[in-house]
């Protein structure tokens, strides 16, 4: 019996072209009236198993679910699911009233009410003043919320969006994502989107899947994908890290130990960390959780052991700046010559000028910053 | 003079703007007169009030009341519309669907298909000629049928040229479809058949119009195949006006001739306002 909260059931799912498996036994739960986004780089899968819900793809194995019924060999003109597709797909040679309404006739809607449906599901995307438009006499965003409301109209269990926001430029991409969630709350249908971009899925997400070669890395909330990463691909997928390849030495349940021979040094974790010591790990720090010190007295560089013991200290140089404005890059190149990326915000009009390049600096972060990961 | 002056200056342009350039418009416009001058001879002279066709007497209409008092021309301009016709619509059937298997599907010795689907097109049309008569008579082919029965012949040869070019011109055009209007159909709950009818077929048409044209053209002004179809009492528009060549060329034919310049073009411009309707007017 499925969990009444469950609203797509993706159970070992497999599907391979030839020997190639594009997705490899994914099982995952989406929830009703979440917003999901299924992420990962090109040629993850992720556009394969979206296809797989809607119907354009059948499983080689597993089960698909909607609302605890096995779908996966039901064609997708008759599943409870519509899919706003990559490039809109509206229809040329029909206005946007008879695009909306197209879904319609076949669900025997009687004609009268047809056209309070279109209307309102036009108002909806705020296009119910263009019905009587033809789609090459609109914008590519109006025609996405032509797409939108296509879909929209037939009140699907739920909406599949498929890269919604590639084709739109930079400033309207942006606006799109605070009207897509206001949407999804409004209408209280489950989305579900598939993206290659991350800032797009931890903007808009209640809940990602991130996929790599047909396998789901992690499926979580954004901040824990972000904060708590489950491993390096997603780690270094999402946002920006400092990786550095070593392995644990003290392994204790309130503290750790880590050492890297790239990084020259050990990092030291104020807390335990999980899973089993092993020859391939690393660790993650991300940019932003490191504070850049000015290094002005002379002496000699503090030993680890030296430092505090809930916080790492490295030395570096700063080799390379990129200032973005609301923050500034800096890469900081270690004495191993290896680099370490620290972000800092600039929040005043000054901060960018406190460094420069071939500044001498300390690096330091808390012992609660950096994330063992394994492959 | 002003005029002739800008006509002459020579203005800054861009590298690519080559229609600014004046010896690029000069030779288009030698290439439209090398293409037009013949045609433009024969709409002339056959407002001509003289029987012989080189020196200009006067404005007449006296031809066309000819043509259409010459009940053997008549009749051949009646059987070429009605084989043109007839072949179009069978083409476009015929071409369309071939079209759409070639596009949509796979299967073995698909690629050989596809190549002979153009082999009418560049098989001389001699041996076609030469074919399609050899053909018939082994089928030994009644040859004394009713009109328009007795124009069979005709129509099959014209349809085995003619239906290449549609399936060719509606297979470039299934080229740009973009399969997502399928699947936004079917996933909107269409069935197979309503998303063909619903959403290919509307973006076949362009192609369908154009391919339909060209059949038509093809088949009113084909001599050389119609020629070896033909038996001995049919008769079309080109063999005939060849017939009354082979003892001169009289104004009778250039005003025949205009006739169906009129209707190709009047079909071509159907065409294309079929092609590009007018933008509707909104509020």
């Amino acid at each position: 019996m499925a969990n009444d909260d469950v609203i797509i059931k993706i159970e070992n799912v497999t599907k391979r072209y030839g020997k190639v498996a594009a997705v490899d036994n994914v099982s995952l739960e989406i929830k009703r009236g979440e917003f999901f986004a299924l992420l990962g780089p090109s040629g993850c899968g992720k556009t394969t198993l979206l296809r797989m819900i809607a119907g354009f793809e059948v499983p080689t194995e597993g089960k698909i679910f909607i609302d605890g019924v096995d779908v996966s060999n039901v064609p997708p003109n008759k599943r409870p699911i519509n899919t706003v597709f990559q490039s809109y797909a509206v229809f040329p040679h029909m206005s946007v009233f008879d695009n909306v309404a197209y879904g319609l006739q076949f669900d025997n809607v009687p004609k009268a009410d047809q056209y309070q449906r279109v209307m309102a599901a036009l108002a909806d995307v705020k296009l119910d003043h263009l019905a009587d438009r033809k789609p090459d006499q609109m914008s590519g965003g109006q025609r996405q919320r032509v797409a939108l409301a296509r879909a929209l109209v037939k009140r699907p269990k739920v909406l599949l969006l498929d890269e919604p926001l590639s084709a739109l430029d930079a400033k309207l991409r942006e606006a799109m994502r605070f009207e897509l969630t206001a949407l999804q709350e409004k209408v209280g249908v489950t989305f579900v989107m598939v993206t290659h971009d991350q800032d797009e899925a931890l903007a808009m997400a209640d809940r990602c899947a991130v996929m790599e070669r047909g396998r789901l890395m992690q499926t979580a909330n954004p901040s824990s994908l972000y904060e708590f990463p489950s491993n390096r691909f997603v780690a270094d997928f999402i946002g920006s890290v400092n990786l550095f390849a070593g392995k644990l030495v003290v392994d204790e349940p309130s503290h750790a130990q880590f050492y890297s021979e790239e990084l020259g040094g050990k990092v030291f974790f104020d807390h335990g960390v999980s899973g089993a010591a092993n020859e391939n790990m690393w660790v993650g720090i991300r940019p932003e959780k490191i504070e850049m010190i000015k290094h002005v007295k002379k002496g000699p560089t503090p030993a680890m052991e030296d430092c505090p013991p809930d916080c790492n200290v490295f030395k570096g140089v700063i080799k390379q700046i990129s200032y973005l404005g609301s923050e500034s890059v800096y890469e900081v190149m270690l004495p191993n010559e290896r680099i370490m990326r620290v972000t800092r915000p600039n929040l005043s009009r000054w901060d960018q000028e406190d460094f420069t390049w071939d500044d001498e600096v300390w690096l330091c972060f808390h012992g609660d910053s950096p994330v063992l990961l394994q492959n | 003079m002003a005029s002739l002056q800008r006509f002459f200056k020579r203005e800054p342009r861009a590298p690519l703007e080559y229609i600014k350039s004046f010896r690029l418009r000069a030779w288009i416009g030698a290439v439209l007169l090398f293409l037009y001058a013949p045609l433009l001879v024969l709409i002339v002279f056959s407002f001509n009030d003289s029987k012989r066709t080189i020196v200009w007497k006067g404005f007449t209409f006296k031809w066309y009341s000819k043509v259409f008092e010459n009940e053997g021309l008549r009749e051949a301009l009646g059987n070429s519309l009605f084989i043109a016709v007839a072949c179009t619509a069978v083409s476009v059937l015929l071409g369309t669907l071939a079209a759409f298997v070639l596009w949509r599907f796979k299967f073995p010795l698909k690629g050989l298909l596809e190549s002979g689907l153009n082999l009418p097109i560049v098989v001389p049309e001699i041996c076609m000629g030469v074919g399609v008569l050899m053909f018939f008579a082994w089928l030994k082919w009644p040859n004394d049928m009713p009109w328009p029965l007795n124009l069979s012949q005709i129509i099959i040869a014209h349809i085995t040229f003619a239906f290449p070019f549609v399936a060719i011109v509606v297979r470039a055009r299934l080229e740009s479809f973009n399969k997502e209007y399928e699947m936004a159909a079917l996933d909107l709950g269409a069935s197979q058949w309503q998303a063909f009818k619903d959403v290919i077929v509307p973006h076949m048409a362009p192609g369908i119009v154009a391919g339909a044209l060209l059949a038509f053209t093809l088949s009113l002004d084909d001599f050389v195949i119609t020629f070896f179809a033909s038996g001995p009492g049919t008769v079309t528009f080109p063999i005939k006006v060849y017939s009354m060549v082979r003892f001169s060329v009289t104004p009778e034919v250039n005003a025949a001739s205009t006739i169906i310049i009129l209707i190709t073009v009047l079909a071509t411009v159907a065409a294309m306002r079929l092609q590009n309707p007018p933008k509707p007017t909104t509020n």
